[in-house]
């Protein structure tokens, strides 16, 4: 199982929740997040006093997937979340140990 | 003949005494706690709720009386009142102040002691203690604002001089601007200014509170009419072509200036053109305005932005750049816009008005400054006025309330 890590626009999360839906996945936790890569932050003034604020805005979306639908799951997430420009995010893959679903106690797939 | 009830005038000045109070809760409380960082917008609200009851309780007890009775010795009258009417007695239903009940008109005015204090919580705004601040708060009622009101308004020495204060421009403004400067000094700057940004946590909420003080301020000046009348009319005007005035000229130079006009300028704009207009509020006519107005915008945008920065204090919501400023600025102007000779409703020599008006202010900010250092040492003393650090990072809500201002 992988577990897939997105950090994408804000206002993309419902191009990205609409991809991975169609693709069947079942889950998906996302967050509101602040960051940077090469996005410069931006310049907000108060009476008078300027500050440079680094940290944006973003999105965090996580979902766990199996092995067989995590490439497509990451081509998915890429093709909806690009806008082309600076700031457009980052996908990491990582192993997932293990999952169990609450309720009922399942283990591994069965459990995403 | 003395002078009946008259119901117009009390109407139009229990009005009044709603609309000021709107002014500090929550117009003043939104407008500041808006502006402060999310850990501290219960403290800011906190301290106007808390100075309102307070200042209420004291000028039942002595404040009025002390600003508006007269001291049995009259040397001593030129400087504070009597305590004839402490606790309100011998104010009863039928008592008549002019042509309205007495009542009204100690209501009235208690609004007014309230908005004062809670002006110059703006500029120690999110490191004083909760308890230090209403200890001193409750000292600066007593040996800043009430000696001040009975200078100006309630038969005192400045008042005899033939100072003019309308509405407050000397015994609200340049009292709590200067105090706000004074308390800066002592607490010292906020844990990281000026390098760490410290943007306001809602400018939603502050927008809000302006709007509300744009309107109460209606009930400030043209309240002070004490008569629902033309007086009372050119009020309204006056105070609503400073205050639009001062939010266009503060848009423009800070467009020019910065690139972008904010929505923080626009309000800041405002409130200096209704701080400034104040005192002039019910003599100077609308040519008068205009011009107070524009010279609020340019005047506070310096006093809020270059002159603190290069002077380094952390006046962190701006009482004295904009009230101490505006309020001194507007007070002086007013001894020429009151002229009729300037547009204005009354007759005399604008040289020596000018001066009176300068010695008035020059007194007042000299008097608030000496009695706010010694009202804060005694509370500093006695509770610890600056909070430490940990206190300071984790915020007031917290430490002071343990409540949170937002749970989402």
């Amino acid at each position: 199982m992988k577990f897939v890590i997105a950090i994408v626009k804000p206002n993309k999360v419902d191009d990205v929740h609409n991809a991975l839906v169609a693709l069947g996945v079942k889950g998906m936790t996302v967050s509101e997040v602040r960051g940077y890569g090469r996005q410069r932050g931006h310049k907000e003034i108060y009476r008078g006093a300027e500050y440079q604020i680094d940290f944006v805005p973003k999105a965090k979306i996580e979902i766990a997937v199996d092995d067989a639908e995590v490439q497509r799951v990451v081509e998915a997430i890429g093709r909806s979340a690009s806008t082309g420009k600076i700031g457009d995010g980052k996908i990491f893959v990582f192993e997932l140990a293990e999952a169990i679903r609450i309720r009922t106690g399942e283990t591994g797939s069965a459990a995403l | 003949m003395m002078p009946a009830l008259d119901s117009g005038n009390t109407a139009w000045m229990l009005t009044s005494t709603a609309l000021v109070l709107f002014m500090t809760i929550p117009g003043l409380a939104l407008f500041y706690g808006g502006l402060v960082r999310t850990k501290n917008v219960l403290s800011v609200l906190m301290q106007c709720f808390a100075i309102t009851s307070l200042v209420t309780v004291l000028w039942v007890a002595v404040g009025y009386s002390l600003v508006f009775t007269p001291n049995p010795s009259p040397g001593l009258n030129a400087f504070i009142g009597g305590l004839d009417k402490a606790l309100l007695i011998g104010v009863h239903r039928g008592a008549l102040v002019g042509t309205i009940p007495e009542s009204v008109f100690a209501m009235f005015q208690l609004t007014f002691a309230i908005i004062t204090p809670a002006l110059v919580i703006g500029a120690f705004a999110e490191r004083v203690g909760f308890g230090a601040m209403l200890l001193f708060m409750a000292l600066w009622s007593l040996v800043v604002y009430v000696p001040v009101a009975h200078w100006i308004w309630g038969g005192g020495w400045l008042q005899q001089m033939g100072t003019l204060d309308f509405a407050g421009g000397i015994v609200v403004h340049v009292s709590a601007g200067v105090a706000g400067l004074v308390t800066a000094l002592y607490v010292g700057r906020r844990r990281g200014y000026p390098a760490t940004p410290m943007p306001p946590h809602s400018l939603t909420l502050s927008v809000v509170g302006a709007g509300m003080l744009w309107m109460g301020w209606f009930g400030f000046n043209a309240g002070s009419a004490l008569m629902a009348n033309g007086t009372a009319g050119m009020a309204v005007a006056v105070t609503q072509i400073s205050a639009a005035t001062g939010a266009m000229v503060w848009l423009f130079i800070e467009w020019r200036r910065h690139g972008r006009p904010s929505v923080l300028g626009i309000i800041t704009g405002a409130v200096a053109g209704l701080a400034t207009i104040t005192p002039a509020s019910g003599y100077a006519g609308p040519g008068g305005a205009l011009v107070i107005g524009a010279v609020a915008g340019a005047i506070c945008f310096v006093g809020a932005t270059t002159l603190k920065r290069r002077a380094g204090y952390d006046d962190s919501l701006d009482a004295f750049g904009v009230h101490g400023v505006g309020g001194f600025v507007g007070s002086v102007l007013t001894g020429v816009f009151a002229s009729a000779a300037a547009g204005g409703s009354e007759t005399f020599a604008m040289g020596r008005q000018v001066a009176v008006q300068l010695l008035a202010c020059c007194t007042t900010a000299g008097w608030s400054a000496v009695m706010t250092w010694l009202a804060l040492k005694v509370a500093d003393v006695s509770l610890g006025a600056r909070v430490d650090e940990e206190q300071e990072v984790a915020g007031l809500d917290l430490t002071d309330h343990e409540e949170r201002g937002y749970d989402y």
